[in-house]
């Protein structure tokens, strides 16, 4: 037993360890490892649902569904390429071919897919196939998806990628560790060893942790700037001014704090007031992620997704919280954070006909002279 | 527990032949047709009520049309769930798990929150007039994906905590059923809305195309057919298949001519909120332009004429009449391929002779799919109304960069008159 407890302990550290490695080693990195860790997830589920449907023996089958993973892969690196590589790719002739047509160009790749699936349709086997193809789909988009989300993420700023990822580890050590020591009632049938001591204390030092972790990074430039390309010197650069939500605030306490904490302002960092949603969310809604996975441990009667990690099981066991995490941290920053981007914009409107171009520039001018930053109608 | 276990252990793990076959369909024709055709062999009477429901769909069919963007908009919804329901109660079948209650209000409640997340994301591009006037609705428009992920969370989790200690498997594989069946039938519909909002010729060229493509190649079959295509569909035949697709190719040339001089069918779908109607009315753009081609020399030898009125769209129009041709049939191939897996003979019966709505609608999926990424790759360039919208979410220092740009851009093509009044 506690033989079990130190292997634990020190791939634990050993894991924490690396993700600061690769921290320190930059975007490139991080992109690389997400994209690995991606593969390696995709790989276990589909070698689960082999194992449970023994179609090992299909062997169109193992090639279609690394080929339908490339496509996918294909279809999201291409997107996110197009739009924070647009310099590099409007340069070189081929890369720009390849990113107009992109949408077409990925659809083709997986229409070849679907064609080879449905004349590999073996008489006796129908059924097998039709629930290996099913199994891909959903691992897709459970997988694929959301790391290109995380690496959009990243591309945020290095700050949307560390204190979410890191609310949800925390989450999981303190939530174990108020479990083993004031445990007593139980959560959720699905995992007998959940309690609601542990699920609240978690939830507790998981808010703390974020504010703090959000307090040191807020700080550093290459943590809250966006991710950009640089193209003269061909790298990944973190240098901007940083936006209003990483420059230091006064807010006033609320009544009950005040009195709790004898300060009557407190200097903050907007983003801390964010990071406690983001660590809500990965104490109160990640653990749904576990207990999915949980169930889906169950219901095909499996210990581990793999035996990738000694004393953790595979890549999957300890990703799975985080899918939900990823996602939720996508869509909030697109509906509270970050607008359109206005380069993009500029873009897509000069390759709009005259005539709507004419239109849309006359709303936008009445918009601007109704707000007042347009002065009147001889200006600008 | 140890039946139902060793029950599901058996249905995933032998062969096809263990699948219980499912009772056959009642038989729904009409009293009517019954007595009318009470006279002829089994045979003819099939032929019969297939031609006459035939005919009765593709009339329902322009009917609709007539009737508008907006009750076509409706037929597609309703279409959409009634085939989401359709393969979701072959799973019901298949897994025997029509007793777990919770299933079913989960499955169509997944169905309301991506459809919700559809709808906000592509129709409120288009009603944005309508949308500006009313607060409400632009606070839904403005956090419109932050609402529908919850909506979407919210059932995830009833799901996790709907799992019962037996039913694990079932509950998963249902969960992954209705998953896909959303990804297949859901997406493609609002594909379909788009297509049609850009035009009702992108939405009525390709499924004219698909329907001439079906009764075509039933037809040279019929006639000459010989060779078997595929073992998958013994029914199908090269002969069928080729005449088809030449068939279509030059129905699709033909039908795109007389839609092509009718605004009506060729402009952008807009709402006017003025009249609170859909409008198709506008300037044709130039694929609806007649224009003359040089026929190259070998059709020049064979035609005898050396240059041709044609419409551009007629074009597009062949590479939509070879897709319908050539791997819209792969649609139908998987369909049949799923109800040999699942033992089924029809979706439903819902359509007398023909069986239900997914049995009419296998081949049009792949179609909506790519015409709408053949429009977007190739003929439309980014949508004005959702840029406008994006525009006015920027900040104010932003938005007067992009005004400055713009203006600038104008001027340089003479757009604009560079004075005062601009």
């Amino acid at each position: 037993r506690w033989k079990n407890w130190w292997v634990r302990g020190i791939l634990t550290l050993a894991m924490i360890t690396f993700f600061f490695i690769i921290i320190y080693l930059g975007p490139m990195v991080l992109m690389t490892i997400v994209m690995c860790v991606q593969i390696k997830c995709f790989h276990e589920i589909i070698t689960i649902g082999y194992n449970v449907y023994h179609s090992y023996e299909l062997p169109w089958f193992r090639t279609l569904s690394w080929y339908f993973l490339l496509c996918v892969n294909y279809f999201f690196y291409g997107e996110t390429v197009t739009d924070y590589f647009f310099t590099l790719v409007q340069r070189e002739e081929p890369l720009r071919i390849l990113s107009r047509y992109h949408r077409f160009i990925s659809f083709t790749l997986y229409l070849t897919g679907f064609c080879m699936f449905v004349l590999s349709l073996v008489k006796k086997h129908y059924r097998l196939q039709f629930y290996m193809f099913g199994w891909t789909h959903v691992t897709l988009l459970i997988v694929v998806t959301q790391s290109h989300l995380i690496i959009h993420n990243l591309f945020e700023g290095m700050i949307w990628f560390i204190v979410p990822i890191s609310c949800v580890i925390c989450n999981d050590i303190m939530a174990y560790m108020f479990g083993f020591f004031f445990g007593r009632t139980p959560l959720i049938k699905l995992s007998p060893k959940k309690t609601w001591e542990g699920f609240i204390g978690g939830f507790f030092s998981t808010v703390l942790f974020g504010l703090l972790l959000s307090y040191v990074m807020s700080g550093y430039r290459c943590f809250t700037c966006p991710v950009e390309f640089n193209n003269d010197s061909n790298s990944f650069t973190v240098e901007c001014e940083p936006s209003e939500l990483f420059q230091l605030q006064e807010y006033r306490l609320p009544t009950p704090l005040r009195s709790l904490l004898g300060w009557s302002t407190v200097r903050m960092f907007p983003f801390q007031i964010h990071s406690i949603a983001l660590s809500t969310f990965a104490s109160l809604i990640g653990p749904f992620g576990g207990f999915f996975a949980s169930g889906f441990k169950r219901a095909f009667k499996i210990k581990d997704f793999a035996n990738t990690i000694p004393g953790h099981g595979g890549i999957m066991d300890r990703f799975d919280c985080q899918y939900l995490m990823a996602t939720f941290v996508n869509v909030y920053i697109a509906s509270f954070i970050r607008g359109p981007n206005p380069s993009k914009l500029i873009q897509q409107l000069l390759t709009l006909r005259p005539e709507q171009q004419l239109h849309i520039f006359n709303t936008l001018k009445a918009h601007l002279v109704d707000r007042g930053v347009l002065g009147s109608l001889e200006d600008a | 527990e140890v039946d139902l276990e060793e029950r599901l252990h058996e249905l995933d793990l032998k062969s096809d032949s263990d699948i219980p076959d499912v009772p056959p369909p009642t038989d729904s024709t009409p009293e009517i047709l019954k007595k009318a055709l009470s006279g002829l062999s089994a045979r003819w009477k099939n032929w019969w009520i297939r031609g006459i429901l035939s005919l009765a769909m593709i009339s329902g069919f322009f009917l609709i049309i007539y009737l508008g963007s907006f009750m076509l908009m409706l037929l597609v919804l309703s279409i959409q769930v009634k085939c989401y329901h359709e393969i979701i109660t072959i799973g019901y079948r298949v897994y025997h798990s029509y007793d777990l209650p919770w299933f079913r209000s989960l499955s169509w409640y997944f169905l309301l929150c991506v459809n919700y997340f559809f709808y906000g994301e592509t129709v409120a591009d288009y009603f944005a007039t309508f949308v500006q006037r009313r607060e409400q609705l632009q606070f839904l428009i403005r956090y419109h994906r932050f609402i529908s992920f919850a909506l979407y969370l919210t059932g995830f989790c009833m799901f996790v905590l709907s799992l019962v200690k037996k039913h694990y498997r079932l509950q998963f594989y249902m969960f992954a059923w209705t998953h896909v069946t959303l990804l297949i039938t859901v997406t493609q519909s609002h594909l379909v809305i788009q297509n049609l909002f850009e035009g009702m010729i992108w939405f009525l060229v390709p499924i004219s195309s698909v329907i001439c493509n079906d009764i075509t190649a039933y037809i040279f079959g019929f006639f000459f057919g010989r060779t078997p295509l595929i073992k998958l569909s013994p029914k199908k035949t090269w002969e069928g298949f080729i005449g088809g697709f030449f068939s279509t190719v030059v129905f699709g040339f033909i039908f795109s001519y007389f839609l092509a001089q009718h605004q009506y069918f060729v402009c952008p779908v807009e709402y006017n909120s003025e009249t609170n109607r859909f409008v198709t009315e506008c300037e044709p753009s130039e694929l609806f332009q007649m224009k003359k081609y040089s026929v190259p020399p070998l059709l020049q030898a064979i035609l005898g004429w050396e240059t041709v009125n044609m419409y551009p769209f007629q074009m597009h129009s062949f590479a939509l009449s070879t897709f319908a041709s050539l791997i819209g049939p792969f649609g139908g191939f998987f369909a049949s391929g799923f109800k040999r897996a699942f033992k089924i003979k029809d979706f439903a019966d819902t359509i007398p002779g023909h069986g239900g709505i997914m049995d009419r609608f296998d081949c049009q999926y792949l179609m909506a799919t790519f015409v709408h990424v053949y429009i977007t790759s190739f003929i439309r360039g980014p949508n004005p109304s959702k840029l406008l919208k994006q525009l006015l979410i920027l900040q104010p220092d932003e938005q007067l960069s992009v005004y400055k740009t713009l203006k600038s851009h104008l001027v340089e093509k003479g757009i604009l008159q560079p004075s005062l009044r601009g």
